[in-house]
């Protein structure tokens, strides 16, 4: 797989309640050539990220997926605790559910999340990741680059993008 | 068309599980992403699958053991079973997963009963197939290239 000019290795977090759906949503990272951690929990997704200390990011995630329908933390309560973090609005969240309920996907996308994936989710819906990471890569040049909206075709609503360089 | 008899009668194996609708697309998916890394993934999934859907199975038979039947719980962990199920391509097993939910939706205590005993049949023969399947692949050894269903 050709990388993007960087080659660094896109970093992703996957939160499933499922044992093997997240056995399975890691090969499919790793297979597309991303660094994976996998929890079980939204709970444990946020301590990963190190929203519980001071809201500062311990470690630097790219994007996250996660499943919807999950004990305690939904999906969605997940998706809205980061995009209302101000150190972690900007990682792109997708949502993943085996239920096909429009009402519900379309929450989530106006929740913030990116993407909605219905399980079982396959390399070709992996593949779709990619353009939300590549567009929020940060630089170190100190201006921000024009990048293009991306706008998928299923949905009507475009997304601006706010880079925040370092 | 295999040379080997062993990998001859695995491809035919294989296009059985398919022609008699016991999986679909979906375990194509996960042959995809066997690779040398990972040369046995299928197997392991299926192992796990056969592993941690045997606790839901356990918790669907004592549910169905208390009455009134408490078909919200029920249908709560046929939600769980049919999610693993559809993830390994389970097809007929998914299928009857469905029938089930659609009891407990309608209150039918007599549908569930009868469409978890037809799953139970079903995820018994299906782990029959796969583990005369694996046990026959892994002698075969490493394949090269997941092929489709014709």
């Amino acid at each position: 797989m050709v990388m993007a000019a960087s080659e660094t290795k896109f970093h992703v977090l996957a939160v499933d309640d499922t044992l093997i759906d997240r056995k399975l949503i890691e090969k499919l990272l790793k297979t597309s050539s991303y660094q994976v951690t996998a929890v079980d929990s939204g709970t444990k997704a946020l301590e990963f990220l190190g929203l519980n200390n001071n809201d500062h990011q311990d470690v630097k995630v790219n994007l996250i997926i996660t499943d919807y329908c999950m004990p305690g933390m939904t999906g969605y309560d997940l998706l809205r605790k980061i995009k209302e973090s101000s150190s972690f609005k900007d990682i792109p969240v997708v949502i993943m559910s085996s239920d096909n309920i429009p009402s519900r996907i379309n929450r989530c996308l106006e929740g913030g999340a990116e993407e909605f994936f219905l399980k079982p989710v396959q390399l070709s819906d992996v593949n779709k990741l990619r353009p939300h990471l590549m567009k929020r890569t940060q630089t170190n040049v100190n201006k921000r680059k024009a990048m293009d909206e991306i706008v998928s075709p299923d949905r009507t609503r475009a997304r601006y993008n706010e880079l925040e360089v370092n | 068309m295999e040379r080997n008899p062993i990998r001859r009668q695995l491809a035919i194996m294989r296009q059985s599980l398919f022609d008699q609708g016991h999986v679909d697309e979906q375990f194509v998916q996960l042959e995809e992403l066997q690779d040398d890394a990972n040369p046995n993934f299928v197997e392991e999934v299926v192992t796990l699958y056969y592993r941690d859907s045997a606790r839901i199975i356990l918790n669907i038979e004592q549910a169905l053991e208390r009455k009134p039947f408490d078909f919200r719980k029920l249908d709560a962990y046929m939600h769980q079973f049919k999610g693993s199920s559809s993830s390994i391509g389970a097809k007929k097993v998914k299928a009857e997963s469905t029938l089930f939910r659609e009891c407990c939706k309608s209150g039918n205590g007599e549908g569930c009963m009868r469409s978890f005993q037809q799953l139970k049949k079903e995820y018994a023969t299906l782990r029959k197939k796969f583990g005369a399947y694996f046990q026959l692949a892994r002698q075969a050894g490493p394949v090269e290239t997941a092929s489709r269903p014709k």
